[in-house]
């Protein structure tokens, strides 16, 4: 399978990805230049706001973007040793759903109104599992449902997605995403629509299903607590670009980049004092038809002259050996901001 | 659900009730506060003064309108009886009344013409449906391209143009040109159903270009809007093929709103293509409406009223139900 038996290739591995959709005011670069690699059992967590690139990231992975027609995709995505972005349509089909599977992030209205949640299940089961009857993709469905502790399966398959809880619809969306034992589980924001509570037993759930299946997780969210819970490594992204990545605990403990210095600092945290305001990133996220120059970050970086005209004239690269960060600032700046002027902060 | 079917048949007859009272009151309280005599519409040029007596009490029209509108009621639903002394004449149920015009019962009369307004309205719905909903599929699935372009800009031409503009041009180049077609008329399917269907292809297709060209662009709208949704992008993350996509999960919630607008239009339909029918000379409801206009025949106008009135009625009656039927989220609600 493997082309280096001396050098195998990682099971999932994403190279200079971009995306771009052509739309009526321009063209909206979504994702530029991305790269990252995933193992089976490990989870990745993607941060970053709004409209910074890591659902189209991860719907590029699925090939998703192929049934839009103003979107372009370049760049390579290795599932276990296929390549995907020159595969054809159908070759992503069969994987789809099967081998890579995805849970987003409004099970209300990422589920059809009109058909049953058993229903859903099983069409999940048997498009990838053509010879098998209906009673038996129906068994699996409920045994799914069992498994994602949804209640009294056997009846709760005949309902309607309306007719859960959030928490309950959002399991039911895992056991679809699951019935397939898909080897890549991508999780766009799973726990924003719903309560804290649920959030917790939503998290487990994957975790569990996770070391059951020894699946790859990727987890899309802008909830840093979610990653520092569940990721091995972190992918910071901001205005379509890998700004930081590196080993989760790594990425938390000694973050480098401004933006990642923010986003930290925007968390809010139970022992502090409630009448502190949290600091928000100041300003708003970069439009993807016209970025900024230089760094994308400039305008918002309370450190962007520090270093000469080189953050609004050149877009830095990401550079490091297993903690990188795409930032101007040198390693010692970094440290001594990082150090004296944020940590005290957070 | 059984509760809720007596209500909306309870909100149904009290729509027809007004219905009726409305049309009732324009159609027999102003001709009186205007100080024509509903009785000389009736017998027509003779003008003897006891012989309009006479009809004006044997019709009941010198009863007080509440009075009249009781016993049109009650000859809907039990039959009258008409007498002026001993020359009585009775109308069965459901009774209408008698056309001013032809002095022939209203009831059979409009049950002759509703077989020409139902096959031209049920046969145009069919092609129509298959037609718009076809086109419309196809543009937004071609959305930008060749093909949206030209059967947008199609469609918009058949919403703007008129039925005696298309229907006119059509006879002209199928039957008189082409003659293709024969000439002629209304062939009922009872007595030949090949002519029947040669003597309607021309109104069908007409009627049918009219409506097709509107539920083509609702049909384009509404996938567009589908094939933005969330539970769309589920079903192809699924792993499900691209006819799978389209033609269950995107096409079942796509259409849903075009029951209500088919529901209304076939309505609206079976109480007489007043335009279709006039200008292919089929003698429906809408003709017959129209001809009993132009003769100030106050019974049949109120009876096509009626009638027009219940097929609006009972298809939104339809349309409530298949709702609940297509979406659970109705039913439960």
């Amino acid at each position: 399978m493997s082309i280096g038996a001396t050098n195998p290739r990682p099971y999932l591995e994403i190279k200079d990805l971009n995306v771009r959709f052509e739309t009526d005011d321009g063209i909206v670069q979504a994702v530029s230049d991305s790269n990252f690699t995933l193992e089976r059992g490990k989870t990745l967590g993607i941060v970053g706001e709004s409209g910074s690139g890591k659902s189209v990231t991860s719907l590029a992975i699925l090939g998703l973007h192929r049934a839009r027609s103003n979107a372009k995709v370049t760049g390579e995505v290795w599932l276990d040793d296929e390549e995907l972005v020159s595969a054809t349509d159908e070759q992503v089909r069969k994987l789809r759903g099967g081998k890579m599977a995805m849970i987003f992030q409004d099970p209300l209205s990422a589920m059809h109104p009109y058909f049953t949640v058993g229903s859903q299940i099983v069409e999940a089961y048997r498009v990838h599992h053509p010879g098998v009857n209906k009673k038996v993709a129906r068994e699996r469905a409920i045994d799914m449902l069992a498994r994602v502790g949804i209640p009294q399966p056997e009846r709760r398959f005949n309902d309607y997605a309306h007719q859960f809880s959030g928490g309950m619809r959002q399991r039911a969306m895992i056991a679809m995403a699951l019935v397939n034992d898909p080897k890549l589980l991508i999780a766009d924001e799973p726990t924003t629509a719903l309560d804290v509570t649920v959030q917790a037993q939503i998290l487990d759930l994957i975790r569990d299903l996770q070391e059951e299946f020894g699946s790859a997780v990727i987890m899309i969210t802008h909830d840093l607590g979610v990653v520092a819970e569940l990721a091995d490594d972190v992918l910071v992204m901001y205005g379509g670009k890998v700004i930081e990545k590196g080993p989760a605990l790594d990425v938390f403990q000694n973050p480098q980049h401004p933006y990642t210095w923010g986003l930290l600092g925007s968390m809010p945290r139970l022992d502090r004092d409630v009448r502190e305001r949290l600091s928000p990133v100041k300003g708003s996220p970069p439009s993807l038809i016209n970025l900024p120059n230089g760094c994308a970050f400039h305008p918002r970086c309370p450190y962007a002259g520090r270093n000469g005209d080189r953050s609004f004239t050149e877009v830095p690269l990401l550079r490091g050996d297993t903690h990188k960060v795409a930032c101007h600032l040198s390693q010692e700046d970094r440290t001594q901001i990082f150090q004296q002027e944020v940590l005290p902060n957070l | 659900m059984l509760a809720y079917l007596i209500r909306r048949l309870i909100n149904a007859v009290i729509t027809l009730l007004v219905v009726t009272a409305v049309t009732f009151g324009i159609f027999f309280a102003i001709p009186k506060a205007i100080g024509s005599d509903p009785a000389l519409l009736y017998i027509g040029k003779q003008s003897d003064p006891a012989a309009i007596a006479g009809i004006s009490a044997k019709m009941g029209f010198d009863d007080p309108i509440v009075v009249q509108y009781g016993k049109f009621l009650k000859g809907i639903v039990a039959g009258r009886d008409y007498a002026n002394g001993p020359d009585v004449t009775h109308c069965p149920a459901p009774c209408l009344g008698y056309s001013f015009a032809t002095d022939q019962e209203v009831t059979p009369l409009l049950l002759e013409d509703l077989p020409v307004t139902l096959s031209l309205a049920l046969g145009a719905a069919v092609l129509w449906v298959i037609l718009g909903v076809a086109t419309g599929v196809l543009s937004a699935l071609r959305r930008g391209t060749f093909v949206d372009r030209a059967a947008m800009t199609t469609a918009l031409a058949g919403v703007s143009l008129p039925i005696y503009f298309t229907g006119l041009l059509a006879s002209a180049i199928f039957v008189y040109w082409l003659e293709w077609l024969p000439q002629g008329n209304y062939v009922p399917f009872t007595e030949n159903p090949g002519e029947w269907f040669t003597s309607l292809i021309l109104p069908w297709i007409t009627l049918a270009f009219l409506f097709a060209a509107t539920y083509a662009r609702l049909t384009r709208a509404n996938m567009l809007e589908t094939l933005g949704e969330d539970y769309v992008r589920t079903a192809r993350a699924k792993g499900l093929r691209e006819r799978t996509v389209i033609g269950k999960h995107a096409l079942r919630s796509g259409l849903t709103p075009l029951v209500t607008v088919f529901g209304l239009d076939l309505g609206a339909l079976l109480g007489g293509a007043v335009l279709t029918e006039s200008v292919f000379n089929l003698r429906g409801l809408g003709y017959q409406a129209l001809t009993a206009i132009r003769q100030s025949d106050l019974p049949i106008i109120l009876g096509v009223t009626l009638i027009a009135a219940f097929f609006i009625v009972f298809a939104n009656l339809v349309v409530d139900l298949v709702y609940g039927w297509i979406d659970p989220r109705v039913r439960l609600a």
